[in-house]
């Protein structure tokens, strides 16, 4: 399979603390690849850099090479907005725009100049439909999206990274903050999201790792330990401090 | 078990404090409710239509305050049309694009100094830049100039605190999709603290309503009647100059304190409406 990412010898600094030591990793395209870890060990920073969003944060240094599509995420050439487009993000908090759900998901197309009432009609239920939310919200697009429950609301954000169609989804532990039945339908969503996106997840949950991801990868203090095929790095890990982890001996 | 009762120096000690809060209490709605009282009482007897709709002569020995509350109307619009694109732009600038901490902590600790400091400072301030400095008249224009400098740190600090408590995920969220900053800004941070801009206007209208010292020295005491363009460019007396006037140098009482029952009821009317129009903006976000 093709690979969609190239990350190869990454650093990054937060002022003068190393988060990330020399990471290198290739990610295939329509796969879901999950990215696991104790807290603090730098795979949600790992996440954020892939579109960029740690340039939110000041005194952040990233060194090496990264590159969507054979182009540098760096690079000069690349337009941060486009690459946000491209590659879309869930966060962990369920974070709707205080506005109806439809504005809510019409949001990302209107940034990027879509204006006709049709279209934008056409990708809101597009949108919900492919966030499996559509039957739940369609007698209600009107309201507003603080009104629903934290599933409903995670399911909703997903319809608004989906409907600026990208190429790429980064979700950041985006079932932690739900219940297990709203966790379930969100796993059910990225099962089917698959064949159209590559997805790329963060999560703390070992049994959501092995049940949705291809592909995983093991992060601990700032180092990738290691990477590769879920079932098998499950079964049998090839570094001791990966099989500390995924058998509960400390995390 | 034991039966444990409270002592009697205690129970003195509560039942004294009891007391004392009662006190407190009464003297504090007393004094508010015979302030209002006492204005209210002497003042609206004096309104009448006459009053309220002609502009004073000393020919006729008419008095009316007309061209008052017009000035003062001009002098709210032409501030807030001017100061809030300035403390607005200049909010928005300080909290989502300064990047320098250290500086922007420094213009808040300036900023609210300024806010704190006696107005009749700023009166002269004006005086001295307008009048003599840029040799404008003693006009609206140049009382409203001043207001605006007076006012320029309430509304950017009023801002400023409402665009800090839109939740960073929002702005994450919408750049996440790929919008640009302004966008960012303009679509989702502002409509989500206008409640906080809008509180800002009726403090600043609050403050105008109520000024006199800076615009004693800068607006001067006329009371011609004017339209809104003509108006700007003479002397002219808002209601609380106006007030100060009749009752300082005139000694028509009944005038003063039917201005000030007026003012009075001015500023329950803008009050409400700040509560109303703060409660409409949170409505409307949630549809």
């Amino acid at each position: 399979m093709k690979s969609i990412i190239t990350v190869k010898d990454m650093c990054l600094w937060y002022g003068q603390t190393q988060a990330l030591k020399n990471i290198s990793m290739d990610i295939e395209e329509n796969s879901i690849t999950a990215l696991i870890g104790p807290s603090g060990c730098g795979k949600s920073t790992f996440l954020r850099s892939l579109n960029r969003m740690n340039d939110l944060i000041p005194g952040v240094k990233i060194t090496g090479e990264l590159k969507y599509r054979d182009r540098d995420i760096f690079g000069k050439d690349m337009d941060v907005n486009e690459l946000r487009r491209n590659i879309g993000m869930v966060f962990q908090k369920p974070n709707p725009f205080p506005m109806s759900i439809y504005d809510n998901i019409a949001y990302g197309p209107r940034t990027h100049g879509i204006r006709s009432k049709a279209q934008l009609d056409e990708i809101v239920e597009r949108s919900l439909r492919g966030a499996a939310i559509w039957d739940e919200t369609k007698d209600r697009l009107k309201k507003s999206a603080l009104g629903m429950s934290g599933g409903q609301q995670q399911r909703l954000c997903i319809a608004r990274a989906l409907a600026v169609e990208p190429d790429v989804l980064l979700m950041d532990e985006p079932t932690s903050a739900l219940d297990p039945i709203s966790t379930m339908k969100i796993e059910e969503l990225m099962e089917s999201l698959k064949k159209q996106y590559t997805i790329i997840i963060v999560t703390h949950n070992m049994q959501q790792a092995v049940r949705i991801s291809d592909s995983t990868a093991f992060f601990l203090l700032g180092d990738l330990i290691e990477y590769g095929n879920t079932e098998k790095m499950f079964a049998q890990p090839q570094d001791k401090r990966t099989e500390d982890y995924i058998t509960g001996r400390f995390g | 078990m034991e039966n444990k009762t409270i002592s009697k120096e205690r129970r003195a000690y509560i039942a004294l404090m009891r007391v004392l809060m009662g006190i407190s209490v009464a003297l504090t709605c007393g004094l508010v409710l015979f302030m209002i009282a006492y204005v209210l009482g002497r003042g609206i007897p004096n309104i009448t239509w006459e009053l309220l709709s002609t502009k004073p002569s000393y020919l006729s020995g008419n008095i009316g305050i007309l061209p008052d509350i017009l000035n003062t109307v001009y002098v709210i619009i032409t501030t807030l049309l001017i100061v809030l694109p300035v403390g607005v732009g200049a909010a928005i600038y300080l909290t989502e694009y300064a990047q320098n901490k250290k500086m922007v902590a420094a213009i808040e600790y300036a900023a609210e100094t300024l806010s704190g400091i006696p107005s009749i400072i700023y009166g002269l301030v004006g005086m001295l830049i307008f009048l003599q400095l840029f040799g404008m008249q003693t006009s609206l224009l140049a009382g409203a100039l001043t207001l605006v400098i007076m006012n320029l740190p309430t509304i950017m600090r009023t801002t400023q605190e409402s665009l800090k408590t839109v939740p960073q995920s929002y702005r994450e969220g919408a750049f996440g999709l790929g919008a640009g900053k302004w966008r960012v800004i303009r679509t989702v941070v502002l409509p989500d603290c206008i409640d906080g801009v809008i509180t800002g206007c009726i403090l600043s209208i609050g403050r105008i309503l109520g000024e006199s010292a800076a615009l004693l020295f800068t607006a001067g005491f006329a009371h011609a009647l004017n339209g809104f363009v003509d108006g700007l460019g003479k002397s002219g007396a808002t209601l609380t100059v106006a007030m100060y006037v009749y009752a300082k140098e005139q000694g028509e009482f009944e005038v003063a304190y039917a201005i000030a029952a007026i003012l009075m009821l001015l500023t329950v009317i803008i009050n409400l409406s700040a509560t109303m129009v703060g409660k409409y903006f949170k409505k409307r976000r949630n549809v």
